[in-house]
């Protein structure tokens, strides 16, 4: 069994996001990069699967700019043995498109465990796995938080609103991992060694015309300033009339 | 005459409040633009329920039911939403981004070829196009967005669009879809509900935040009498989820939910960016904090500086008393 993660680079959560001057973008000078955290979790759970299931080998599919290898380098680290650069001069803002190149180049590969992220947390769009369902005719359980493998049977539980779903498939098979199926490993001294030599493998790819145009960025509208009520219990009284009387929200 | 075709989202049986905004949002779009609004329902013994969406604003009701459409399957579910989109030659698709609408949106869109936008919250009509609003970076900034696909297809986030029964007393019949293809190579086993009725964080009209400064699970006892006092949901953030004292479907945040509810009490926590960028969409944020220097007690709407473990079951006390 191959199995394949595909992953993103993202900006950190604490990254402050500035708008570029063209507004349509953001302004990355200033930004460091990271694996989309749910992506550790999918490349944890490729590996665990690799070492319990006597998997053959684990790949690691990203698309993106040449920045983008420093994630690939990260998953290296981790323990992954192969990884591709789907390299693209420009971000896409079209899940859709993106999901064609990732789903050629699974097929390319023969994985038949296929796992990534839940969602991206720099888009949000939460699209790339059950879109490859489509693409690659296969069935995508998403948001999963825990995995069994037996053979080619595949039990996954599923968050949902207030509780979790309980589902089985069969591979080959995609899975988008949410936080809590499990922990990412820190990658070893000697693995950071490693993916500071690996040979990274790139393909330059052209994605289609985005069907979702970015007119425009914009920053939250400021909210108005807020007061401070008071200090300690005292100011509880004055508190509950302002949520009634000026918010009314209670 | 050109179609606004919407899963009304159901759950047991009980149609959802998020459904109902979709519709009520297609409507509004519908009004402007001459369009017809079909609700797509899908589910097991829903057929004498359905009928509310035409109160709602759908001019038409498409209805599955089967035993096998019982619990969300998403292929099931995306065979029947497909063949209603087909059949109705429908140029726009709305879903709700809730857990299930996110799950299915995009199957749907791939199916059809075509793209989407989850997780609007702002939506319109320009020269026959869909214009979104979405977050990018969980909320630190905004995209506005046009359409070109075709169908358009989008999803909204919960909470943010008005339910709204324009056509009260409506009775709309709901029409089966015909040739219906059950068939999938996922199978439900079990749905699982948490605790009774425990509410969601993405789903509540008022959160109850704890953060570090509750100091462990033992004491969250005090933001959960809170919320109970105000038919709230209880939150956490990222660093009382790590720390193992909530479950991570409580979380909000960056790498959490996304929330909008009317109230957002933040109890303890210093109102980190990734933690504003999940509930800075809230109509009213209270801070309760020792350090008067966190971030949140300027963005906060209100906030009192003080020991949570003082003020907190003091407006507990006050809520019960105006609340009996």
């Amino acid at each position: 069994m191959k199995i394949a993660v595909c992953l993103k680079q993202v900006p950190d959560t604490e990254a402050n996001i500035k708008i570029a001057s063209d507004q349509r973008s953001i302004d990355e000078s200033a930004i460091k990069f990271i694996v989309n955290p749910y992506d550790e979790y999918a490349i944890e759970e490729a590996l665990k699967l690799k070492e319990s299931q006597g998997a053959e080998s684990v790949i690691a599919i990203t698309l993106g700019p040449d920045r983008a290898k420093d994630a690939l380098r990260t998953a290296v680290a981790m323990g992954v043995d192969d990884v591709v650069l789907l390299k693209t001069s420009a971000n896409s803002s079209d899940a859709l498109s993106a999901a064609k190149k990732l789903a050629a180049k699974i097929k390319e590969t023969g994985a038949e465990m296929i796992l990534l992220g839940k969602e991206a947390i720099d888009d949000g769009n939460m699209q790339i796995g059950p879109m490859l369902s489509e693409l690659l005719n296969i069935p995508c359980i998403t948001v999963v938080t825990k995995l069994e493998v037996d053979g080619n049977r595949v039990k996954a539980e599923r968050e949902i609103e207030g509780g979790v779903e309980v589902l089985e498939t069969t591979m080959p098979c995609i899975i988008t991992c949410q936080k809590g199926l499990n922990e990412p490993r820190f990658p070893s001294i000697r693995g950071v060694m490693m993916a500071k030599k690996k040979q990274i493998s790139e393909k330059a790819v052209e994605l289609d015309d985005a069907k979702l145009v970015v007119s425009s960025l914009t920053y939250p509208q400021s909210r108005s300033e807020g007061k401070i009520v008071g200090e300690g219990a005292e100011a509880v009284p004055e508190l509950i009339r302002l949520l009634r009387e000026e918010a009314k929200v209670i | 005459m050109s179609t606004i075709l919407v899963f009304a989202e159901q759950q047991d049986g009980v149609f959802k409040k998020a459904g109902f905004e979709v519709v009520s949002q297609a409507r509004k779009l519908a009004d402007e633009s001459g369009a017809d609004v079909v609700a797509v329902a899908i589910g097991s013994g829903i057929e004498d329920k359905a009928g509310v969406l035409g109160e709602y604003g759908a001019d038409r009701i498409l209805l599955a039911d089967d035993d096998k459409l019982e619990n969300y399957n998403p292929e099931t579910y995306k065979n029947v939403f497909v063949v209603a989109a087909r059949d109705t030659e429908a140029e726009i698709l709305l879903f709700s981004a809730t857990t299930t609408g996110k799950d299915l949106a995009p199957r749907v869109a791939a199916a059809m070829d075509s793209t989407m936008a989850s997780d609007c919250i702002g939506i319109g009509l320009n020269d026959g196009k869909l214009n979104v609003d979405r977050p990018l970076y969980a909320g630190k900034v905004f995209a506005h967005i046009v359409i070109e696909g075709n169908p358009q297809i989008a999803s909204l986030r919960p909470n943010v669009f008005e339910a709204v029964k324009s056509r009260e007393g409506q009775n709309v019949s709901a029409e089966k879809i015909s040739l219906l293809d059950l068939a999938s190579k996922i199978n439900v086993i079990e749905v699982r509900r948490s605790g009774g009725d425990k509410l969601d964080v993405s789903e509540a009209e008022i959160i109850v935040t704890g953060g570090r400064g509750v100091r462990g699970p033992e004491h969250f006892d005090i933001i959960e009498e809170l919320a109970h006092s105000l038919d709230a949901a209880v939150g956490a953030t990222r660093a009382a989820v790590d720390a193992g004292w909530r479950p991570h479907e409580d979380q909000v945040g960056q790498t959490g939910k996304v929330v909008s509810p009317n109230l957002y009490i933040l109890c303890g926590a210093s109102g980190a960016i990734q933690h504003w960028a999940g509930m800075s969409g809230s109509k009213c944020i209270v801070a309760i904090n020792k350090d008067e220097n966190a971030p949140i007690m300027k963005k906060a709407d209100y906030s009192i500086i003080g020991d949570l473990f003082e003020v907190v079951p003091v407006i507990t006390a006050e809520v019960k008393k105006f609340r009996e």
